[in-house]
């Protein structure tokens, strides 16, 4: 979707700022929220997380902290997943009639889950439509739903750089349509293609792009 | 479990947008109550996770993977064939680095990694990320002006230099192998990792 999330190649957007000697975390709310995001029954699906929080209206996602787009996000995968009701969020309080869940995550699970995580890559039938030294054009769509292709490189012209193999599919996944792997690609487009004859020669941006996202140029 | 009033830390004048509500604390705590209560989460599974990101996982990790490919040379060539299984050999893996790929720094090429999308970050090899990565203004200019990131940075490249920017927009994550610093030949490994730093492997400074 076209939404505020899809930042790259904006201007006036603010300075950097950055913090010398930054904390991991700045506030004990924040380590709360990252780590109920972690645990969450939700947390199965990173693609619907991610569209989860794009789907915060643009004007609330520019003001809001990072943590704060986080806690929005996974309330309403809650809610939306069934986990939690929305009577539930808004009071604070389990209904009595409902059944007591058992935690996906036991303490002595954390570890050894985080540092095992999840491969993306899946064996598909297909071969790659395209390989090492190709030129592709990004396709120039506009869904509505949740993409991993950002509007700057649609419509432009780039070479491929890797070949991934297959990997789950954003775009299916996050909307319950089913991991639908496709074969994944580093496309490495010219600076000057990008953003113009102002761009300094010999630069460029690399983006890992899905087949369905190209085509030959 | 520590508690924190009031909402704003005086001792950080970060920049977060505005302030965020100032009941967000207490929402934090009924939602993890909630939680708790139907069971859908295990509140020392909570600890346990915020442990993991404070004290397992950070740019100490990266700085020893970094150091490794600058002291053996064969690790160097693992590293940059198979980023994953190179940094699994030091017994990093895991969320959020189950695709690594490592790019290198040299005389002629300086690469910069973001996502313009969301956040993503190595975390086993770099932690969570600093929040100017995960803000607006890095996000959005990383990619159409990097040397004016770089230079508000304090890092000036040689005209003549090629900048490579990556955009991580599927689940591949980015480690930059910083170039060696000269006069750091008789260095040992860890004393060559305590020089590498988190900026450096993003790629928004040169050592």
């Amino acid at each position: 979707m076209n939404s505020v999330h899809d930042m790259g190649g904006m201007h006036g957007l603010g300075s950097l700022a950055p913090e010398p000697d930054e904390p991991v975390f700045h506030h004990d709310w924040e380590r709360r929220v990252h780590a109920m995001v972690i645990a969450s029954p939700t947390r199965g699906n990173i693609d619907a997380g991610r569209h989860q929080r794009e789907l915060i209206p643009g004007a609330d996602y520019l003001r809001m902290s990072y943590y704060e787009k986080w806690l929005t996000g996974l309330c309403a995968m809650l809610v939306k997943g069934g986990a939690v009701t929305a009577e539930e969020l808004a009071s604070g309080r389990a209904d009595p009639a409902a059944a007591k869940a058992t935690p996906r995550l036991r303490p002595e699970m954390v570890t050894p889950a985080l540092s095992t995580g999840g491969s993306y890559q899946r064996e598909v039938a297909a071969q790659p439509a395209f390989q090492v030294g190709n030129r592709v054009r990004a396709v120039n769509i506009n869904p509505t739903g949740h993409t991993r292709l950002p509007r700057y490189v649609r419509g432009r012209s780039g070479v491929i750089e890797r070949a991934h193999g297959a990997h789950v599919f954003p775009d299916v996944h996050a909307h319950g349509g089913g991991e639908d792997p496709r074969h994944l690609y580093t496309v490495r487009f010219s600076a000057r293609e990008l953003w113009g004859p102002e761009a300094r020669e010999g630069d460029s941006v690399s983006l890992d792009l899905w087949e369905p996202y190209l085509e030959r140029a | 479990m520590a508690h924190e009033h009031p909402q704003h830390d005086p001792e950080h004048g970060h920049d977060h947008g505005q302030d965020p509500p100032s009941d967000i604390a207490l929402r934090v705590k009924a939602l993890e109550s909630l939680l708790v209560e139907k069971g859908l989460v295990d509140p020392a599974a909570l600890d346990a996770i915020v442990d993991h990101f404070e004290t397992k996982v950070g740019p100490r990790n990266g700085a020893r993977v970094v150091a490794k490919a600058w002291s053996d040379p064969a690790y160097r060539e693992r590293l940059l064939a198979d980023a994953t299984a190179a940094i699994a050999e030091l017994g990093f893996s895991g969320a959020q680095g189950e695709h690594m790929v490592a790019v290198e720094n040299s005389a002629t090429v300086h690469n910069l990694v973001v996502c313009t999308l969301c956040s993503c970050y190595p975390w086993p090899v770099l932690g969570l990320p600093p929040v100017w990565y995960k803000s607006p203004a890095y996000r959005s200019r990383a990619v159409i002006d990097p040397r004016g990131v770089l230079a508000e940075f304090g890092t000036e490249l040689p005209a003549e230099t090629e900048v490579r920017v990556w955009d991580s927009t599927a689940e591949i994550r980015y480690l930059v192998i910083p170039e060696r610093p000269a006069g750091t030949e008789g260095l040992s490994e860890a004393a060559l990792a305590g020089l590498v730093t988190r900026d450096g492997m993003i790629g928004t400074a040169r050592l």
